[in-house]
C-alpha cells in the first residue's frame, strides 16, 4: 500500500522548515533508519529518517523549498510493484492536523462565579467545653504528636539528621528511638537532597515518611524533590500514586544566626499545588496540625520554629486530638481592625491587640494555622466586620504570604474595605548578624501598632 | 568494538529466546511509530526514544519476579512495555489522551502504574536514584524481599545526588539495582568529555557497592548479569550496580541534530552490534525458529502497534476538568 510521507514536526515548536535536500530519490529503496532527507528547522539542520520500508515512489516537494509547513505530503513511498499514481488523492495532511487539536480544546473553562457576599465559616471550638487542659512546650507537643501517630500507625517513621541517637537537634524526638527503635527512628548522614529523595521513594513505595530538616533553610538543597518528585507525582500520574508524608522543621530566624540560618519559607512553599503548608502558633496546634499532618495523604510541610519550641500554651488533654486543615482560629475578637497572622508572628500580632485595646481600638486578631489550604473565608468575614486589614509575618515582603491575602481581599471584599490593606513584614535584606540589625530587620510589635493606626486613621 | 559473531550458546530455552526478541521488536516498532506520530504533530514536547537500548530493559525484566520495583528516567517507554504495561496506554499518553496512563497530564516523560511496580518516567536527570532507593528501602521495612531496579543514564550519573544515595544505599543494605544505561552520550555531550572515569561503576567501590559491566547490546548477557544482581540484593546483601554498555541510534529528543557523532558510528553499531539482530540470529543459526517464525512475530507486533497509534489518535482528549483533579489525594 503505498504511504504519504509528511513533513515532519521535528521540535516542540517547528511550524515549517525548509526542505534542503533530499539524499533520496524516486526508484530507491529506503529501509527504515535510513536517512530520507535534510530539513532545516528554526534551530537546526536535522536529518530525516525513514520509518517505514519502501520505495520512493514520488518526491512531491522539490530540494530548497522554503516554508514547508509541518504535515504537508513531500514524497510517496510505494511497495514493489506499486505505481505512486495509485494514492488517492486525499488529503491526510489536513486531518492529522485536526486530530493534533480537536476542535474546543482552546476552550477555556468558564471563570469561577463571583465569591459569595458572607463566605460560610466554620467556628466550631477547637475542643470541647469543660475539656481538661495541660501546660505543655511546643517541642513536647510536638513528639507527643509523632509518638501517638507512630503507635497507631507501623508505616509512619521519622528519618533525618541527629532525629535518633541526639534525639534531635532541637529535642523534638527526645525519647522516640527508645520508643520505637532504630527501625523506625532513623539518623541520616547530612545528605537532604538524597534522604529527602529516599523519603519520597518510600513514600510511593508505600510508607508515611516524617522527614525532619534540622532547620528549613536546609531543605533548598531538597527542594526539587519536595516540588518535583513529592508534590507533582499525584497530578503526574493521574492520581495513581503520590507522597504521603510530612517535612518538618524549625523554620524562620532563631537568633543571631544571620543569614543562611534565618530564612521564613511560608510562601515559598505556600506557592505550590499540591503541597500542603502547615505552620502552628500555639503547643495544641502544634500537636492537633502535626498529628493531621502525619495522616493526609498529600505532602505537607510543616513549618515550625524554634524560638517558640521551649513556650508553654494550654493543651488540650484528649485521647486522639487534631485540629483540621483550612481552619483559621480567631485568637480575639474585635470590630475595628482584623489582624492576620501565623506562626511566631502571632505574638507580635496578640500584643499589639493588647496594647491596642489601651487606646480603644479593638482588634480581631486571626491565627491562619494552615497557609494551603488557607481558611481565607475567615479573613474575608471579619474585613467585613471591620472593614480594616493588617497581616503579620516574619518573611520578606516581595511575593509575601500577605500579598496574597491582600490580592484576596481586594478582589473578594474590595467594596468592605476603609483602607488600603498593611503587609508588615520581614525587612528586605538578608538576615544581618549583630544584634541591633537583626532586631531592626525582624517585624515588631511597633510596626504593628503603627499599621493598625494607618488602618484605622488614628 | 569488533564486529560480534553469536557464538555464545543461549541459556534459555528457544521459547524464552523468542519471547525476548518479540518483546525488544515491540520496543522497536513502538518507538518508531512514536517518532513518526510525532513528526506528524500528535506527540508534542519532549519525545525521548530507546532505539538501539532494547536489550537492556528486556534483559533485565528476564530477571525479575513479580512484584519487584522500576523507576527511570524521562526515556521510559521501553520500561513500561517490558514490564507489561499496555502499548495503548502509552501510546495515548504520549498523544496526551484520556486514554493514558496519566491520562494526558503526565506525557512521554511522567507515566507511572502501580498495578505493573512503575514508578516513573521522572523528568529531573538523576532524580530517580534516590527514589528507587526509597521504595527499596519501603520493600526493606515491609521486609517483603522484594528489589528495586533505577536506572538511569551516563549524564546522570554526574549528579551529586546519585552518590548520597550509593552512601545510604550501601549504608542501609537497601535491596536496589542501580542500573546504569550508558548509551554513552548525556544530550550532546559524550561521556569522555562530561566524565573523569571511562567505567562508571567504579564510583560504587567507594561506598563498598559491587558492580560490573555488562554488554547491553546481548539480551541474554544483560539477563544473566540482572540474576546475579537481583540474588546479591534479596540476600541481603544490599545495593549492586549494573553498568551496561548501550547505544541509543537517535537524537537524544526529537529536535536533535546530532553534531556530537558521525553518521558513520551509529552506522556501524546498528550494523554490527543491533540487539534485536543478534537474538535473530541465534534464533535462525540455532534453528530454533523459522523465517516465517519470526515474520509472524513481525506481523503481530505490527498489530499491536498501530492498535495502541490508533487508540491513541481515537482516545479524547481530557475532559477539561480534568485540569483540576487529582491535585490532592
Ligand atoms: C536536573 C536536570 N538537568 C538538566 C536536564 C536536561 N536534560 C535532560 S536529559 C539530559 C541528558 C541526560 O543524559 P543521560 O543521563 O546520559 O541519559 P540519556 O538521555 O542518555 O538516556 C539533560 C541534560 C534535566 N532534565 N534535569
Ligand atoms: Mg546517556
Amino acid at each position: 500500500m503505498a504511504t504519504e510521507i509528511l513533513m515532519p514536526a521535528l521540535s516542540p515548536t517547528m511550524e515549517e522548515g525548509t526542505l534542503a535536500k533530499w539524499l533520496v530519490k524516486e526508484g530507491d529503496t529506503v529501509s527504515s533508519g535510513d536517512i530520507m532527507a535534510e530539513i532545516e528547522t528554526d534551530k537546526a539542520t536535522m536529518e530525516f529518517e525513514a520509518v517505514d520500508e519502501g520505495i520512493v515512489g514520488k518526491i512531491l516537494v522539490a530540494e530548497g523549498t522554503e516554508a514547508v509547513k509541518v504535515n504537508t505530503p513531500i514524497a510517496i513511498l510505494v511497495e514493489e510493484g506499486e505505481d505512486a499514481s495509485a494514492l488517492p488523492e486525499a488529503a491526510p495532511a489536513a486531518d492529522a492536523g485536526n486530530e493534533a487539536a480537536p476542535a474546543g480544546s482552546s476552550e477555556a473553562p468558564a471563570p469561577a462565579a463571583a465569591a459569595p457576599a458572607a463566605p460560610q465559616v466554620d467556628l466550631t471550638p477547637d475542643w470541647p467545653e469543660g475539656t481538661e487542659l495541660k501546660p505543655q512546650t511546643v517541642r513536647e507537643a510536638l513528639r507527643d504528636a509523632m509518638a501517638e501517630e507512630m503507635r497507631a500507625d507501623p508505616d509512619v517513621f521519622l528519618m533525618g539528621e541527629e532525629v535518633a541517637e541526639y534525639q534531635g537537634a532541637y529535642k523534638v524526638s527526645q525519647g522516640l528511638l527508645d520508643e520505637f527503635g532504630d527501625k523506625r527512628v532513623i539518623d541520616t548522614p547530612i545528605t537532604e537532597h538524597g534522604f529527602t529523595g529516599i523519603g519520597v521513594g518510600a513514600a510511593f513505595g508505600g510508607l508515611k515518611p516524617i522527614v525532619e530538616f534540622m532547620t528549613f533553610n536546609f531543605s533548598m538543597q531538597a527542594m526539587d524533590h519536595i516540588v518535583n518528585s513529592a508534590a507533582k507525582t499525584l497530578y503526574m500520574s493521574g492520581g495513581q500514586m503520590g507522597a504521603h508524608m510530612v517535612f518538618r522543621g524549625p523554620n524562620g530566624a532563631a537568633a543571631r544566626v544571620a543569614a543562611q540560618h534565618s530564612q521564613d519559607y511560608a510562601a515559598w512553599f505556600m506557592q505550590v499545588p499540591g503541597l500542603k503548608v502547615a505552620m502552628p502558633y500555639s503547643a495544641a496546634d502544634a500537636k492537633g496540625l502535626l498529628k493531621t499532618a502525619i495522616r493526609d495523604p498529600n505532602p505537607v510541610i510543616f513549618l515550625e520554629n524554634e524560638i517558640l519550641y521551649g513556650r508553654s500554651f494550654d493543651v488540650p488533654v484528649l485521647d486522639d486530638f487534631t485540629i483540621p486543615f483550612g481552619k483559621a482560629k480567631i485568637c480575639r475578637e474585635g470590630s475595628d481592625v482584623t489582624i492576620v497572622s501565623f506562626g511566631i508572628s502571632m505574638q507580635f500580632a496578640l500584643e499589639a491587640a493588647d496594647k491596642l485595646a489601651d487606646d480603644g481600638i479593638n482588634a480581631e486578631v486571626i491565627d491562619l494555622r494552615t497557609l494551603r489550604p488557607m481558611d481565607t473565608g475567615a479573613i474575608i468575614n471579619s474585613v467585613m466586620k471591620t472593614n480594616r486589614l493588617v497581616t503579620v509575618e516574619e518573611g520578606w515582603p516581595q511575593g509575601s504570604v500577605g500579598s496574597y491575602i491582600s490580592s484576596v481581599v481586594m478582589q473578594q471584599a474590595f467594596d468592605y474595605l476603609d483602607a488600603p490593606v498593611v503587609n508588615c513584614t520581614g525587612k528586605d535584606v538578608p538576615m544581618p548578624y549583630a544584634a541591633n540589625l537583626e532586631k531592626l530587620a525582624l517585624v515588631t510589635t511597633d510596626e504593628v501598632i503603627a499599621a493598625v493606626k494607618e488602618v484605622t486613621y488614628r | 568494538m569488533a564486529a560480534r559473531k553469536s557464538t555464545r550458546k543461549p541459556n534459555v530455552s528457544a521459547e524464552e529466546l523468542k519471547e525476548y526478541y518479540r518483546e525488544m521488536l515491540l520496543i522497536r516498532r513502538f518507538e518508531e511509530k512514536a517518532g513518526q506520530l510525532y513528526g506528524m504533530g500528535l506527540i508534542g514536547g519532549f519525545c525521548h526514544l530507546y532505539i538501539g537500548q532494547e536489550a537492556v530493559v528486556v534483559g533485565l525484566e528476564a530477571a525479575t519476579e513479580e512484584g519487584d520495583k522500576r523507576v527511570t528516567s524521562y526515556r521510559d517507554h521501553g520500561h513500561m512495555l517490558a514490564c507489561g504495561m499496555n502499548p495503548d496506554g502509552v501510546m495515548a499518553e504520549l498523544t496526551g489522551r484520556e486514554g493514558g496512563y496519566s491520562k494526558g497530564k503526565g506525557g512521554s516523560m511522567h507515566m507511572f502504574s502501580k498495578e505493573k511496580h512503575f514508578y516513573g518516567g521522572h523528568g529531573i536527570v538523576g532524580a530517580q536514584v534516590p527514589i528507587g532507593a526509597g521504595l527499596a528501602f519501603a520493600d526493606k521495612y515491609k521486609e517483603n524481599g522484594r528489589v528495586t531496579f533505577t536506572y538511569f543514564g551516563d549524564g546522570a550519573a554526574n549528579q551529586g545526588q546519585v552518590y548520597e544515595t550509593f552512601n545510604m544505599a550501601a549504608l542501609w543494605h537497601l535491596p536496589v539495582v542501580f542500573v546504569i544505561e550508558n548509551n554513552q552520550y548525556a544530550m550532546g555531550t559524550s561521556q569522555q568529555r562530561s566524565t573523569s572515569t571511562k567505567d562508571i561503576f567504579h564510583r560504587g567501590e567507594a561506598f563498598g557497592i559491587p558492580g560490573e559491566i555488562v554488554d547491553g547490546m546481548d539480551v541474554l548477557a544483560v539477563k544473566a548479569a540482572g540474576e546475579k544482581a537481583v540474588a546479591h540484593c534479596r540476600a541481603g546483601k544490599g545495593p549492586y550496580i549494573l553498568e551496561v554498555k548501550t547505544y541509543r541510534y537517535r537524537g537524544h529528543s526529537m529536535s536533535d541534530p546530532a553534531k556530537y557523532r558521525t553518521r558513520e558510528e551509529v552506522q556501524k553499531v546498528r550494523e554490527e552490534r543491533d540487539p534485536i539482530e543478534h537474538v535473530r540470529e541465534l534464533l535462525l543459526s540455532g534453528k530454533h525458529a523459522s523465517e516465517d517464525d519470526l515474520k509472524a512475530i513481525d506481523k503481530e507486533i505490527k498489530q499491536i502497534v498501530n492498535k495502541a497509534a490508533d487508540f491513541s489518535k481515537e482516545s479524547p482528549e481530557p475532559a477539561l476538568d480534568e485540569l483540576w483533579t487529582d491535585i490532592y489525594a
